[in-house]
């Protein structure tokens, strides 16, 4: 489904990523680790495609097309669905408005799926225009919902949320991940479709862990991957040893070997 | 820019001295007109006048509530309007004014009756046709005591390329705890030069929402209304949503005088340029405590043309809250990124932005108007605007 080949990232004319390998296959959810500045985010970002997220080598590989330097609209059409963890106010548009813009020209049942997760009342409201940060998430899952991406890029899902709503944070991104979106009419071809959603997810917590089913994980460590595993081995790791070991398996060990 | 008054007509009448239904109006006419917002089947309003020209042409009251005359009838009828014809307004201040009194040919006497709550708005259309045509024409607004009436307004010129002179004075009258929402959408041409004149006061507990729609090109406009707030608890907000395609001069502000205490005022202007020319004035002047008060000014070019933006604070007093913000900018290319993730190319993000900017929810215009203004903004973002 996402192949990245030897990605090399500048930010701002500094590298970011170097060198970054990926494989996420269709139907699996993929976690990355990483200490705040190790590069998750510039990885999200440039699947995405925003702008600031210099390609300076390497490719991304999305359903057997190279995405390296298409559009975001495309990568969206595509499949392709990014939950922003700072997403931009856009006043005037009503959050109910875009969210009938991101499901394009399929129907979708707007309150129900507001209904889900307890937003029907910010449907009026403008986009993002003073959310807090747990409605902030829920607002970009609603739109998610709509959009019914085939890969789902989730920056930290428990960010700015509190207990109760992590649950339902947590619950629909495991609705979403299995492909389990709000939208009618789905024809068959459609739902055979979702089957196959995958995630690339962030998470520093290890919250989102108890909702879905994460089947591999990966440390990033400057801008580097390494250290692949189950998702819950390789926080179980950082929580009793931190970070440090990435540091030091990076420069003597190959990855694998190290939580074998 | 001093307008050449020598340059225009002012004898030109109708065609026609009644006019029983708009719609038997040049289809032409009728479209114009339903661009500045009027609904020429006269259907769910609580009454319509129309201006034709230098001729007060339909004058229907349908409710009890409203007394509707032309300016010269309420003038005959009430001896010269002495408590309210040239009270707010001074012919003396410039020569608009002046040629305004020397020229009166028509407007409209409204009255809305005590404690009268007029479910439906009040509309009145000013229609100006022929080439070098000059309209001048007084209109007089009375909310009385704890009555409510919205009153749309559309002015608009029979063609595009008309050169055409508006001359529009209007004053009004919000008495205690009256309630007027006044909506104004103009639809003019290249050459047409618009000189309104509006001062407004609103006595204690009064409220007075103006609107301002502008979505189409204007020779030369300058008009800067004025609300005194003159009662204890008077309330004034302004709106605007303008654009400035090509070829318009735009000198356009509010201003609001908080003359009582406990007296509150909103200026908020949202200015599109598209190659036009704006200046976007406000000021909010405390003159009693205590006081609040707050100017907004929201600019966005887009593809050339000037915005200058003067916000103005105006205190005699301490302890008042004033406050103003102003910016000029573009669309920014974070939320055109953040919808593209979303799957609408470039285009439709920033349609989509713009649209948002120029949104008229918060006027609480009637269904019909604000759905005929969104189509109106849809059609701009797909010719001019982008």
């Amino acid at each position: 489904m996402l192949e990245i080949r030897d990605l090399h990232v500048s930010v701002g004319g500094q590298a970011v990523l170097k060198g970054v390998n990926l494989c996420v296959q269709p139907g699996e959810t993929f976690i990355l680790f990483g200490p705040n500045g190790s590069g998750k985010t510039t990885l999200l970002m440039t699947i995405m495609g925003v702008s600031g997220y210099q390609i300076t080598q390497g490719q991304i590989i999305f359903k057997g097309q190279d995405i390296t330097h298409a559009p975001m609209y495309e990568r969206a059409r595509l499949g392709i669905g990014m939950s922003f963890q700072r997403p931009p106010t856009i006043k005037g548009l009503p959050t109910g408005k875009l969210v009938q813009l991101c499901a394009r020209e399929r129907p979708i049942d707007l309150d129900a799926m507001a209904q889900k997760l307890n937003f029907n009342t910010f449907l009026e409201r403008d986009v993002n225009a003073g959310f807090s940060g747990g409605e902030i998430k829920r607002s970009e899952l609603l739109q998610l919902m709509a959009q019914s991406p085939d890969l789902l890029l989730f920056d930290e899902p428990e960010s700015g949320v509190d207990l109760e709503n992590m649950a339902l944070v947590g619950h629909t991104v495991h609705d979403l991940l299995a492909g389990k979106s709000q939208v009618l009419s789905q024809s068959l071809r459609e739902q055979g479709r979702n089957r196959k959603t995958c995630g690339l997810i962030i998470t520093h917590t290890g919250y989102i862990l108890q909702y879905i089913n994460a089947h591999r994980g990966q440390v990033m460590y400057h801008g580097k991957l390494c250290c692949e595993a189950n998702p819950h081995e390789i926080l179980k790791h950082i929580q009793e040893h931190g970070y440090r070991e990435c540091l030091r398996c990076l420069d003597c060990a190959p990855a694998k070997e190290v939580l074998a | 820019m001093s307008v050449d008054l020598s340059h225009y007509s002012f004898d030109a009448q109708a065609e026609t001295d009644h006019v029983q239904n708009l719609t038997l109006l040049p289809t032409m006419d009728q479209v114009r007109m339903v661009e500045a917002g009027i609904d020429v089947h006269d259907q769910q309003v609580s009454g319509a006048f129309m201006q034709l020209n230098n001729s007060a042409v339909h004058c229907n009251s349908k409710v009890p509530g409203i007394e509707l005359l032309s300016i010269h009838a309420a003038l005959k009828k009430y001896d010269g309007l002495p408590q309210h014809f040239w009270k707010l307004l001074n012919p003396d201040e410039d020569e608009v004014s002046r040629l305004a009194k020397e020229k009166l040919n028509g407007g409209y006497f409204v009255r809305v009756k005590k404690g009268a709550k007029i479910k439906e708005p009040f509309q009145s259309c000013i229609f100006i046709k022929g080439h070098k045509a000059g309209q001048s024409i007084h209109n007089i607004v009375i909310v009385e005591e704890d009555a409510e009436v919205h009153i749309l307004n559309g002015c608009a010129s029979a063609k595009e390329q008309d050169d055409v002179l508006h001359l529009g004075l209007t004053e009004y009258y919000v008495e205690k705890g009256g309630k007027l929402t006044f909506t104004m959408v103009h639809n003019w041409g290249e050459k047409v030069t618009v000189r309104p004149r509006s001062v407004g006061t609103v006595a204690a507990q009064g409220e007075f929402q103006s609107n301002y729609i502008l979505l189409h090109p204007v020779g030369d406009l300058k008009m800067y209304p004025t609300l005194k707030l003159e009662g204890a608890g008077a309330v004034a907000r302004f709106n605007s949503v303008i654009v400035a395609p090509n070829g318009s001069n735009l000198d356009c502000g509010n201003k609001i005088l908080l003359n009582a205490p406990t007296t509150r005022g909103e200026v908020i202007a949202r200015v599109l340029t598209t190659g036009g020319k704006v200046i976007s004035r406000g000021l909010i002047a405390a003159n009693a405590k205590p006081v609040k008060g707050h100017l907004e000014c929201k600019g966005l070019i887009l593809g050339g043309g000037i915005i200058h933006t003067i916000p103005e604070l105006y205190s005699q007093e301490e302890g008042v809250e004033l406050s103003h913000e102003a910016a000029v900018g573009k669309i920014a290319q974070e939320e055109i990124e953040y919808l593209m993730a979303r799957g609408l190319d470039e285009d439709e993000a920033a349609s989509t932005i713009v649209r948002g900017f120029l949104n008229v929810d918060i006027m609480g215009l009637p269904q019909a108007l604000r759905e005929s203004m969104d189509e109106q903004i849809a059609t701009l973002n797909a010719h001019s605007a982008l």
